[in-house]
């Protein structure tokens, strides 16, 4: 018998093979060389990065999809590549100093987080729920062994456990879903044909496709950290080493949103009605609690944590309005989050000095004094998180209720504006501690290092910069969300 | 056809249900295996014969295995005393829950019809066919998928290597 090997481009998955023999070279050249001599893996990795960030530019513009109907090439895959690129790059570059101090600074560690990064990306580019599925539970699978990463370490373990089996129990949900929109749908799992095929079908089976979209949603709201499937986030990512939170708090939620819109706004407009009304539902408790129970933390990475979660209700804003802004705002958003966030839980590592002995927000007073530039710094990215007019954050913000009053949703942008409000609170009482409350004691040398110190400044100044000119990023993502055309 | 099915969909369920309430590990790794073995045969009925062979070789053989030496390994055994029970509250709510979506789930599933499917070609399922889709349309998933056992290969050795350098 004879195989037709459907023609393909390896070209249209440049960055994913980049990624990928990067993170073999690594785990390889771990293998191989001799003790003490292992510094080479954080470089290593931010070339591979490197190179894929230049081929996914290289591939702007390209349309279509490759490898027999599994891959979207599009802007907006595109895109999110290079958000993940930058979420990747940046946690490489806060990770070194933090990992010796735990005797950690493994090559397993990049390689981990290069496999993870092409999970993401295959989430985002996946253009059939299988392949979704599998970008997913690479991603998933490299960050619950990255969770766990610090054996010794009791709350790493716990962290590690209660994402895995979370985890698996959610995969299970999406899996279930999927299996329902095959059945509905009569036999496909391609997001293009998906789309009519259950519109066609929509006499017949839906119920089905509604049962089907109900459990796709549990899946990705336990990505993305949305009530009620945010029970996890606290614990895993107080107990996760600092890097790899500030990487899932940024990487799992881009990528979760990239394909959670996807699917949305391709498969399912024509169940606009009925997904728009349990989104809101869920976005109103996810924002509410998240900026809520946040006020009442003590530990940093705990407060971060429920931000998160509270960031995950302002981007289903976004995705409620279903409308080009929307899109466009969650693009915006997901890029101005990795910035600030990343940047944020650098000085959290930073803060924290050895092995993380100091978390308390308390840790935190006569910053501003002994080292201004670190507390200016932090003051930048709480402004940005909070929203403040001159940073990412209120631009982001901006883009997303504009959205999604354009749509007609008053009332959920009221809310989304009154939970802002109260999110000052918090992320300013750091800044106050920071500035107005005098230290203790002595706070001691912190050990900067450049890779860190590049990290910061790049992460402030993108920050600021992007905040008063947001028309680079408007445009990229205007441009990006011309893959959705019916929007 | 249709008696078969439900006959081995109900000994799958039941036999799911006793490998969560049985109380000694090496039982439940035991009742799995009999659950495997009724997927299998639902398999074969879809006329999936590729899937159940490997359902039964690498689930009951293969993965069994490993459970049964790592039970016997831990030298895991009956607990002495019962497991601490939670709050009565949120085990009621839990049921409640649990049946409510139970019911949710069967409401939309008595409410849908099932297209029936087309029926394929003939030898669909067969290992044959699905070689040709594995190498065809579902080449690229097929590829990634060997990325996602290397990360699990990685994940497993970095968390139980005994001394990390």
């Amino acid at each position: 018998m004879t195989i037709n090997i459907p023609t393909f481009c390896l070209s249209s998955i440049g960055p994913w093979l980049t990624l990928t023999v990067t993170a073999i070279v690594v785990l390889l050249l771990d293998a191989l060389s001799p003790k003490g001599r292992k510094a080479y893996f954080p470089q290593l990795s931010l070339l591979g990065l490197a190179v894929a960030a230049v081929q996914t530019v290289r591939l702007w513009g390209r349309t279509g999809d490759d490898f027999a109907r599994m891959v979207y090439l599009d802007n907006f895959a595109f895109f999110f590549y290079l958000v993940l690129i930058l979420g990747a790059a940046l946690t490489v570059l806060i990770s070194r100093q933090y990992l010796e101090d735990y005797g950690k600074n493994l090559g397993e560690y990049y390689a981990l987080i290069l496999f993870a990064t092409l999970g993401m990306m295959l989430m985002v580019a996946g253009a059939h729920l299988i392949m979704i599925f599998l970008g997913l539970e690479i991603m998933s699978i490299a960050i619950y062994v990255l969770a766990g990463l610090f054996r010794e370490d009791l709350r790493s373990n716990e962290a590690a456990i209660k994402y895995l089996v979370l985890g698996a129990f959610s995969s299970a949900f999406l899996l279930f879903g999927m299996a329902m929109l095959y059945g509905a749908s009569g036999g496909t799992l391609y997001l293009n044909d998906l789309a009519h095929r259950l519109v066609e079908t929509a006499a017949l089976t839906k119920p089905l496709t509604l049962l089907g979209l109900a459990l796709l949603l549990v899946g990705f709201g336990f990505k993305v950290a949305s009530v009620p499937f945010h029970m996890w986030t606290p614990d895993v990512y107080e107990g996760a080493p600092t890097s790899v939170t500030a990487f899932m708090a940024v990487g799992v939620k881009a990528a979760a949103f990239a394909a959670f819109a996807r699917i949305m706004f391709l498969v399912f407009p024509a169940f606009l009605p009925q997904w728009n009304m349990l989104l809101w539902v869920l976005a109103v408790a996810t924002m509410t609690l998240g900026n809520v129970v946040a006020i009442a933390q003590s530990n940093i990475k705990r407060m971060l944590a429920y931000s998160s979660i509270a960031h995950a209700g302002y981007l289903l804003v976004g995705l409620i309005a279903a409308n080009q802004l929307g899109g466009v705002s969650l693009l915006y958003y997901l890029l101005a989050y990795t910035l600030m966030n990343v940047g944020a839980f650098g000085v959290v590592i930073l803060v924290g000095r050895k092995k993380d002995s100091y978390l308390n927000i308390n840790d935190y007073a006569g910053l501003g004094a002994q080292h201004p530039a670190l507390a200016a710094a932090m003051a930048i990215f709480m402004f940005a998180l909070a929203g403040m007019p001159g940073t990412v954050g209120f631009i982001g913000k901006f883009y997303i209720f504009s959205a999604a009053i354009q749509a007609g949703y008053l009332w959920l942008v009221l809310i989304g504006v009154m939970n802002s409000l109260i999110s000052v609170f918090y992320y300013l009482r750091i800044t106050v501690i920071m500035y107005m409350r005098p230290a203790e004691a002595d706070l001691g040398a912190i050990a900067f290092t450049p890779s860190m110190n590049a990290a910061l400044v790049l992460t402030a100044a993108a920050t600021i910069w992007f905040g008063i000119f947001p028309g680079l990023i408007y445009n990229l993502a205007l441009n990006s969300m011309k893959a959705f055309p019916g929007l | 056809m249709q008696t078969l099915f439900y006959i081995l969909a109900g000994t799958a369920l039941v036999a799911g249900a006793l490998v969560v309430f049985q109380t000694h590990p090496l039982r439940s790794a035991l009742w799995l295996i009999v659950n495997f073995f009724a997927v299998a045969g639902i398999y074969l009925l879809a006329s999936a014969e590729f899937i159940a062979a490997i359902q039964i070789i690498v689930y009951a053989g293969a993965i069994m295995v490993l459970f049964l030496f790592v039970i016997m390994l831990l030298n895991l055994r009956q607990p002495e005393e019962p497991m601490p029970m939670s709050a009565l509250g949120s085990r009621i709510l839990a049921v409640t829950l649990a049946v409510t979506t139970g019911f949710l789930v069967m409401f939309g599933l008595k409410q849908a019809v099932i297209i029936p499917a087309r029926t394929g070609p003939p030898g669909l399922g067969n290992t044959e066919s699905v070689a040709r889709l594995l190498f065809t349309d579902y080449l690229l998933p097929f590829e990634v998928t060997s990325v996602l056992l290397l990360v699990a290969i990685v994940g497993a050795v970095i968390l139980s290597k005994s001394r990390l350098k």
